[in-house]
């Protein structure tokens, strides 16, 4: 009876070994075959859609294609007042909507020149951390979930959706939320919002830990992630990579500690690295994010000034109600403001704020007037994908959807 | 922070080819020559440690020449000029848009000017791959020109892989009143496809 032998089923190293040998010889292993990955399968996370070619099982060539989300939101702001351009910041990153409305309205305030008073500084940070704590959720849960762990995709919705109820109450919308206006916001906070706030605040660090104990040491998680996806620090910088994906790399660079804006520079909260630049490292990244930004929350609902919240320039922004109903000089500033928008100084400005997916900017030229003449976004998302195409090759195909999951891309924003 | 020391040892290092350095809100910018813009891209990057390219960009000064500008936005990661910023200027000409490209500098350029060229319709030398990236693969406009209305206009849609037909509220975004559309796309179609004109037939 012939002797069987046993092989291990390591697959995996095995298949790479056949590559990389394979490619010594400059000889395919088997025969090309391409792969159309999207634009609708669910590990796209959106519309994004990208060609593989693969050799067996390993991919050889990867060439996205994004812009099936292309709206034209820049030829659109061309065409309408700073103010009426923010619900379209809302559908940028739609994960994070308040954090858009916050970069859109202090980069118009940067080239206006004004700072909104403390109160109204403190409500905004916590517009962004809320919003990062959000999007940051999801695009773990949904590595998880492309990683076959559905569990932590259902976990993580719960606490959205207290944070969705949180927005709620702030702007009147769950998911567009359109809250900043240039200079100020819409509303002051409502009555019970910091009660509320602490306390989701307060059972979310429960929800951090049981979610770091249901993805951190798990063995199949870990195995998905670990040593695939690896982002050099040199490459990373080269490719402009932004926010976790730039520290997963080991790259210190976050814009709210490194050109602080609004008051982070009052907070005290760490930046989290990577140290290898691989999809656990993004992982990790964005898991210590969440407690930090839970940190900034409570030291920023804990002190909120007093005070108003919107810039006192009475030509720049919209006058109290009562005003405008009594007062001939605050009506004619209303009807002026609504009917030609902000009357801007001559100028260009740069300003990027560190978004839950990387450093959203917007570069604005304005030749005076209440209309941009030229708005340019710096969608974070965009820039990250652009390293997909020396990313992916090498790499199984199993690996990619998972490479995909830890870059964590919206494609609202990538196309704009 | 201001990058007055960096735009002065540009200067130097191209005598005659870089222009005077504005200010505005903090922010440097300064004009330099078409041709230049690689080497100083390698000298701001090699040299100077802006190692970080954060944007590109491109303006149509629609009746103006040069008519076109592209702008660069440059960070520094690290060393001494950690998180200064600079924002580099050039003008094209309409009869020539053309500039070199910086993907041999960064690679993460590749993206930025394939969007720059899909959109507003600028050429870059030496680039690796040239596509558009937003629209489609013969789409014939560069919507972000000055002279593209933003009704859009009429074209033909990518074949039979895509679409069998125009989607419905073609025409739109409606940020004006449909009639004073430049050229209409069918003003009839507009107010056809409005869906607020067209109570619920059931």
């Amino acid at each position: 009876m012939p002797e069987t032998i046993l092989e291990t089923p390591d697959s995996l190293s095995r298949v790479a070994q056949q590559f990389e040998q394979a490619k010594a010889e400059g000889a395919p292993l088997g025969e090309m075959l391409t792969l159309n990955l999207g634009p609708s399968h669910p590990s796209t996370h959106g519309v994004l859609r990208v060609l593989l070619e693969l050799d067996g099982e390993i991919v050889t060539r990867a060439v996205p294609d994004i812009g099936f989300l292309h709206r034209g939101d820049e030829k659109i702001a061309e065409n309408m007042t700073y103010n009426q351009f923010v619900p379209y910041t809302d559908r940028l990153d739609y994960l994070a909507p308040l954090a858009n409305n916050v970069a859109y309205a202090l980069a118009v305030e940067k080239l206006m020149g004004w700072t909104i008073p403390p109160r109204g500084q403190v409500i905004r940070v916590i517009c962004c951390e809320l919003a990062r704590i959000s999007a940051h959720l999801l695009g773990m849960g949904a590595l998880a979930m492309d990683c076959g762990a559905m569990t932590v995709f259902l976990y993580i919705f719960t606490e959205r959706e207290k944070i969705y109820n949180l927005y709620e109450l702030l702007t009147g919308a769950r998911f567009t939320t359109s809250y900043t206006r240039i200079g100020g916001l819409t509303r002051d906070l409502p009555p019970g919002f910091v009660d509320q706030a602490k306390a989701f605040v307060e059972q979310f660090k429960g929800k951090i830990d049981e979610l770091d104990n249901l993805l951190t040491r798990n063995k199949i998680f870990v195995d998905r992630n670990k040593g695939i996806g690896f982002i050099s620090r040199e490459d990373a910088i080269d490719f402009g990579l932004t926010g976790p994906n730039l520290r997963g790399s080991g790259v210190y660079y976050d814009v709210r500690k490194d050109r602080p804006y609004l008051n982070y520079s009052e907070y005290s909260f760490s930046v989290p690295v990577g140290s290898v630049g691989d999809a656990y490292d993004r992982y990790l990244c964005r898991l210590e994010e969440l407690r930090q930004s839970v940190h900034i929350l409570e030291q920023a609902l804990r002190n909120i000034p007093d005070g108003p919240i919107n810039v006192g320039d009475g030509k720049g922004f919209l006058p109290r109600k009562d005003k405008v109903l009594t007062k001939m000089e605050e009506l004619i500033h209303q009807f002026i403001l609504v009917t030609e928008g902000i009357q801007a100084p001559v100028g260009e400005v740069y300003f990027g704020a560190e978004n839950p997916k990387g450093e959203l900017g917007f570069y604005i030229l304005s030749k005076g007037g209440g209309v941009p003449y030229r708005l340019k976004i710096r969608a974070p998302s965009f820039v990250n994908l652009s390293i997909l195409s020396k990313l992916l090759p090498g790499h199984m195909m199993s690996d990619v959807v998972a490479i995909l999951g830890s870059l964590d891309f919206v494609m609202g924003e990538c196309d704009r | 922070m201001p990058a007055t020391d960096a735009i002065a040892s540009l200067q130097k290092q191209f005598p005659g080819k870089v222009g005077q350095a504005k200010e505005f809100r903090g922010e440097s910018t300064v004009e330099i020559d078409r041709e230049i813009v690689r080497p100083a891209a390698a000298y701001l990057k090699n040299e100077l440690g802006y190692n970080l390219l954060l944007d590109i960009s491109s303006i149509d000064y629609f009746g103006d020449e040069p008519r076109y500008e592209v702008v660069y936005e440059f960070c520094a990661l690290g060393g001494p000029r950690n998180q200064e910023h600079l924002r580099l200027k050039l003008k094209i000409s309409e009869d020539d848009p053309t500039v070199d490209s910086l993907v041999p500098v960064f690679q993460g350029a590749d993206w930025h000017e394939r969007e720059v060229y899909d959109m507003m319709g600028l050429k870059f030398n030496g680039h690796p791959d040239l596509r558009r990236i937003l629209m489609w693969d013969g789409y014939p406009y560069h919507p972000l020109r000055k002279d593209f209305p933003l009704a859009g206009l009429p074209s033909d849609l990518p074949g039979e892989e895509g679409f069998s037909r125009p989607a419905p509220l073609e025409g739109g975004p409606f940020v004006a009143a449909p009639a004073n559309h430049p050229p209409a796309i069918g003003d009839a179609l507009t107010t056809i496809n409005e869906p607020r004109a067209n109570p619920a037939q059931i």
